[in-house]
């Protein structure tokens, strides 16, 4: 969907976990199971074959069920995990011909980290556990604790610098880890499920203090997590793993108007899709317009919007712009129809 | 007629016997059985030990030679291993001796105003304070004093070198599995051996005059907390804050000093309070080998069976044993509430 730079690559990624993984990658490749290869060589298929682009200044949301190797998957991009066999492209360079100085170079200043469970370290200030990173680069405390102040401040913790992690609440806490990682100014921010151990309400809000400062800061985001209303949510290019492998990948309207397998049909069955899906995604052209259209959309709005925006009458039309230029068209009879979901396969994931 | 004389003559090693027989030695056991008359009832056949195979061949050693041989081989490596040890350890002596001179020089109404405040600073409870000017004065009172400080003095340098010693080797067992597997061991010897025990080598290689051999036989016994909790503490320390080290770069020097060591304190303080408790009961026994202090009182109560001497001396070992954990507690509690 946009040309921009692919600043993170993975390519043909392998991961076997077991005591001796080389030995067995060459069948895997050949098409050898994960379930023949947990039960004969007692080695377990982690990842396998996996390649995503990821672009500069998106949000890459990689989604997947516990077990399907979403967490261990983003673990490569910073080598806490090493893989079995494939390549990874950080602006071009390959992360794993890095030695351990420069991978450490990489982590301190290219790549940060936000995880499920916060991971701060409970006898630090919230001041000191968000100057982590520079503090590990050794800069000058003075300027590390500006940088810190400023990041805490706009993640909504001002007040709060003295305090210790026990002392705050779980989306505070979170917080915190987020203003860690902003911190760092690191251009790609890694996110594992950084947002699931949270209360529904309070996820929503920090859905929305991500969303608000990625239109400042235009990181490179990469985004796990295991809820697809989240993954739609922020995604600009979804990755829908299942069991170690990629389903399907791509813009998210076009994955839930176009699921290529009966796992994310499954999936997308439980979608309230008047809420997730967007006008841009179902109009048609311009000068297919039969009827006069009764007013205005932007391709951006929800299908919801449009509903309410219409009082419910399916006879109306509208004119759909993009940036002020009209750009298609819509009839609520089409949008009613793009309502109408899938039926959940009989041998998808819920029929076993 | 022994038991086995049918098993070197099936063997045809009678003659060898016979050839190679030393001294015959009748244990006290061999003389009971010739006044009660030979008797070869089945429920009385001996294990074939080695002095029931002496009794049927000249040619194989009692019991009493091969701990003799041990004896010997002991006393001949010991030169060599004196010579190693010796100046490595020397320093131990001086630090003793240096601990109790300078302890001893100081006048009591300096000393206990000393240890008043650092107890003080490092719990910061009044009441423990105060249960120290009662013990204090009544150790000072019943003219105790001195020896209480050559107590404590001991223990100090002891538990010193112990966490000196014991917390490099607790992380390098945290570190790798492959050093874990080698010193739990060691340590599992040190803590089941008998304390008497370990004595005994150590009287052969050093002289009962110097300081050290009380100060290793002390070391030995008490290091081993402090070495079990730091491992176990650093192996505790929560596995998603040591990723998230990881993740943001840091170096293993920094992990080791930023996160793992502060969050194992808690562990490794209360294996630094376990260390300190296996000291003092260690310097009890350790007068044995001529530890001066409070044990010394115990022993001689012991010795001349003078119930006072040994009560008094020993109910100071308990006002210590006391004042030392209510401090070390104390410090460890703070150290958990900074972190929870």
């Amino acid at each position: 969907m946009s040309d921009a730079k692919i600043k993170v690559s993975i390519k043909n990624l392998y991961k076997i976990f077991g005591t001796d993984p080389q030995s067995y990658l060459e069948a895997v490749k050949q098409g050898l199971s994960k379930t023949d290869l947990k039960e004969k060589h007692n080695h377990v298929l982690g990842l396998k074959d996996i390649n995503v682009d990821m672009r500069e200044g998106e949000i890459t949301v990689i989604m997947g069920l516990s077990g399907s190797g979403k967490s261990t998957l983003i673990r490569h991009l910073n080598r806490l995990i090493e893989p079995t066999d494939g390549q990874i492209l950080v602006d071009g360079e390959d992360v794993l011909a890095y030695n351990d100085d420069k991978l450490r170079k990489l982590r301190q200043s290219r790549m940060s980290m936000v995880f499920q469970k916060f991971a701060l370290l409970p006898h630090r200030t919230v001041l000191d556990n968000a100057g982590m990173a520079p503090r590990v680069r050794g800069e000058q405390k003075a300027t590390i604790d500006q940088e810190a102040r400023k990041w805490l401040d706009r993640v909504g913790l001002k007040g709060f610098e003295n305090s210790y992690p026990h002392q705050l609440s779980g989306g505070m806490q979170q917080r915190v880890g987020l203003a860690r990682a902003l911190t760092s100014n690191a251009p790609i921010m890694l996110m594992d499920e950084a947002f699931s151990a949270l209360d529904p309400l309070i996820r929503t809000s920090m859905q929305d203090l991500l969303l608000e400062l990625q239109t400042d800061l235009h990181k490179t985001i990469i985004f796990i997590t295991h809820d697809l209303d989240e993954a739609l949510k922020l995604a600009d290019h979804l990755v829908i793993l299942k069991d170690g492998y990629v389903v399907q990948q791509g813009e998210p309207q076009h994955i839930l108007l176009n699921p290529n397998d009966p796992y994310i049909e499954d999936f997308v069955a439980d979608i309230n899709r008047a809420r997730v899906l967007r006008v841009g995604s179902i109009m048609t052209d311009a000068d297919h317009a039969t009827n006069e259209p009764d007013g205005v959309v932007q391709t951006r709005d929800t299908l919801e919007s449009v509903i309410a925006l219409a009082g419910g009458d399916t006879n109306k039309a509208y004119r759909v712009e993009e940036d002020g230029k009209t750009v298609g068209h819509l009839e609520m009879r089409d949008l009613v129809r793009a309502l109408v979901r899938p039926h959940a396969p009989v041998d998808g994931v819920r029929a076993s | 007629m022994a038991t086995y004389d049918f098993l070197f003559n099936a063997l045809g090693l009678r003659e060898w016997c016979n050839a190679h027989a030393g001294e015959k030695i009748t244990g006290l056991a061999a003389l009971l059985k010739k006044t009660k008359g030979e008797s070869n009832a089945w429920h009385e056949t001996p294990f074939p030990s080695l002095n029931a195979l002496n009794d049927a061949c000249g040619a194989i050693p009692r019991s009493g030679d091969f701990t003799r041989m041990l004896e010997t081989g002991f006393l001949n490596i010991r030169g060599g291993l004196k010579l190693v040890l010796d100046p490595l350890t020397q320093p131990l002596s001086w630090m003793l001796d240096g601990a109790l001179t300078l302890f001893g020089a100081i006048p009591w109404f300096i000393l206990v105003p000393l240890l008043l405040i650092a107890a003080l600073l490092v719990s910061r409870s009044v009441q423990i304070v105060i249960f120290m000017i009662i013990s204090f004065a009544i150790l000072l009172f019943v003219d105790h004093f001195e020896m209480t400080v050559e107590t404590l003095s001991i223990i100090s340098v002891c538990t010193v070198i112990c966490v000196v010693v014991g917390l490099p080797i607790g992380i390098a067992m945290s570190k790798s599995d492959r050093v874990q597997n080698a010193i739990i061991p060691v340590l599992d010897m040190l803590q089941t051996l008998p304390t008497f025990v370990y004595l005994i080598p150590l009287i052969f290689l050093f002289s009962i005059t110097e300081p050290k051999l009380y100060g290793i036989a002390i070391i030995l016994y008490a290091i081993v907390p402090v070495v079990r909790l730091t491992n176990l503490g650093i192996r505790l320390v929560d596995r998603d804050v040591k990723e998230a080290a990881d993740a943001f770069g840091m170096s293993d020097m920094q992990k080791l000093l930023g996160v793992e060591i502060p969050l194992a304190l808690p562990n490794i303080m209360a294996g630094v309070n376990q260390t300190i408790m296996m000291s003092l009961a260690m310097v009890v026994i350790a007068s044995l080998v001529s530890a001066p202090g409070l044990g010394e009182r115990v022993l001689q109560g012991i010795n001349n069976n003078e119930l006072g001497v040994g009560f008094i001396a020993g109910f100071g070992i308990v006002l210590i044993a006391i004042i030392l954990d209510r401090v070390t507690k104390a410090a460890l509690s703070r150290v958990n509430a900074a972190h929870h």
